[in-house]
């Protein structure tokens, strides 16, 4: 049998300081993908309206996340904003920050395609029946439109979950980072420990994000009936 | 028809519709009165779904008035949703609301529009249910239905309204042809009934069967206006009797 090194995880408090580590990686992730939520869904709105210049403005805001790497985003905002304007930010905050600018505009986006994504014949339908707008839209327009949205989006939500590993360059000690601290501190003790340790923070990320694809998983078959 | 003149419930008068440059309309009238069936006919895109559209404040007008009972129709009011909960209307396309069960989508108007009692809404949606043969599908979503069974629970969502006016556009053209029968026999079963009716059509013998009055419009324009017999039987105008010509086909005579 050849040594894993897992025994590592179980020296001291090792185990304890990576479950701090995915904690601050959920933490951050959650925390984002809270205000992509909140800002992304009404955008998402206002971005189906068919003013030019609105469209002009949110299509700019989505091509540049799309087009900028999120390592970049982070430096310039956690590097970038100390030297520009002197702000000393947290780096979990810098974190935060740039994930729901990201978030934000990949949900706004979803949201878009969801709403777009009714057919008018919805509308005539339900506004035929004599339903005022704000019924056309709360009763037939929205609960349709969530329900398209929801595999979409527990997708985005997973994919921030697991972009959060990127935070630790600058400097946030999340479970990737705190997985490099053992594997460094034990080099000599457990010189295996690096496929333990990785393969844990693997487990860890899984059992992060699992539940949310099965919480989707389920949703979208309790509704598929309907 | 002077002496027991009926009461006008919709009056389309001298309307004119266009879609950006291009003319649909052009000064167009039709009356609706209480208790008729009227039936429009004529070629794919000479505007008989604009009409009824219109009709119900789904479409903009560029020049002349639409009223129901004298009152302006016109979907940036907000008169218009009292006028629809009056003015019934199915479309070609049955759309059903897919999230919702087909007794959920019955209910759901004159519950949160009309703020009806919800056991008596039930009651009524049920019977309506029972009445086109659809009742074991209560509980059923959309998407378990066939079409013909979509259609006509679009018709009953429809006249759990009680509408005073029911406009129906092509409701069969996007049947499978075994069952536009089906739903064809609920309109007729309607029209017994003196329920007003609008009904946009390409099925002759149909239109025959139930239209006290044809409408034959042609590009936009009026053509042609006469009882179903007048219409059918001893077409005026020659565009209607090319148009009906286009129903029939003649024997095929083989060359030896
Ligand atoms: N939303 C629209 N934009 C532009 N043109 C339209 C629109 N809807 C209908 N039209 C045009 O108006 C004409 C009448 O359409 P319609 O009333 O649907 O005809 P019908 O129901 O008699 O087949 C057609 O020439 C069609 O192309
Ligand atoms: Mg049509």
């Amino acid at each position: 049998m050849p040594n894993l090194g897992i025994e590592v995880l179980f020296k001291g408090s090792n185990m304890a300081r990576l479950l701090g580590g995915l904690w601050v990686s959920l933490r951050i992730s959650l925390i984002a993908v809270g205000f992509s939520i909140g800002l992304g869904i009404p955008l998402g709105i206002v971005m189906t309206s068919k003013s030019p210049v609105i469209k002009v403005i949110t299509r700019l805001y989505l091509e540049v996340v799309r087009i900028m790497p999120q390592m970049v985003l982070l430096f310039l905002v956690f590097f970038g904003t100390t030297r520009a304007f002197g702000w000393n930010l947290n780096a979990e905050v810098a974190s935060v920050i740039v994930f729901s600018f990201w978030g934000c505009a990949e949900m706004a986006d979803l949201v878009r395609g969801a709403f777009i994504s009714i057919p008018k014949h919805q509308y005539e339908s339900a506004k035929a029946l004599g339903m005022n707008s704000f019924l056309v839209f709360s009763v037939i327009i929205l609960p349709q439109t969530l329900r398209r949205l929801l595999p979409l989006s527990i997708n985005l939500v997973t994919r921030m979950i697991k972009t959060t590993s990127l935070v630790m360059m600058i400097g946030v000690v999340e479970v990737l980072k705190v997985g490099q601290q053992i594997i460094e501190a034990n080099r000599t003790s457990s010189p295996n420990a690096a496929f333990g340790v990785y393969g844990t923070v693997l487990l860890l990320y899984f059992i992060g994000c699992w539940p949310i694809s099965m919480l989707s998983k389920y949703l979208e078959k309790k509704w598929n009936k309907s | 028809m002077s002496v027991n003149k009926k009461e006008e419930i919709i009056r389309v008068d001298h309307i004119t519709k266009r879609y950006d440059e291009n003319s649909v309309l052009e000064d167009f009238s039709l009356s609706v009165y209480e208790g008729e069936v009227v039936v429009i006919v004529g070629p794919s895109g000479c505007g008989k779904s604009t009409i009824l559209r219109i009709m119900n404040g789904l479409e903009p007008i560029q020049k002349g008035e639409v009223t129901y009972r004298g009152e302006k129709v016109d979907g940036k009011l907000g008169s218009i949703t009292r006028i629809r909960e009056k003015v019934g209307m199915v479309f070609q396309s049955y759309e059903l609301f897919p999230h919702k069960t087909i007794l959920q989508n019955v209910m759901l108007s004159p519950v949160l529009v009309q703020k009806r009692d919800r056991k008596e809404v039930r009651e009524e949606a049920l019977q309506l249910l029972a009445r086109v043969g659809l009742l074991e599908k209560k509980d059923n979503y959309p998407r378990q239905l066939s079409g013909g069974q979509k259609q006509r629970v679009a018709i009953v969502r429809a006249l759990a309204m009680h509408p005073e006016v029911l406009l129906f556009d092509e409701v069969t053209a996007a049947l499978d042809p075994e069952m536009v029968r089906e739903v064809l026999d609920v309109l007729l079963s309607l029209a017994k009934e003196g329920k007003t009716m609008v009904i946009v059509t390409h099925e002759m013998s149909f239109a025959k069967a139930i239209a006290d009055r044809v409408i034959f419009l042609d590009g936009g324009h009026l053509e042609e206006e006469g009882t179903a017999t007048e219409f059918f039987e001893h077409p005026k105008t020659e565009r209607a009797k090319q148009f009906l010509n286009t129903f029939t086909y003649a024997k095929v005579e083989r060359e030896e």
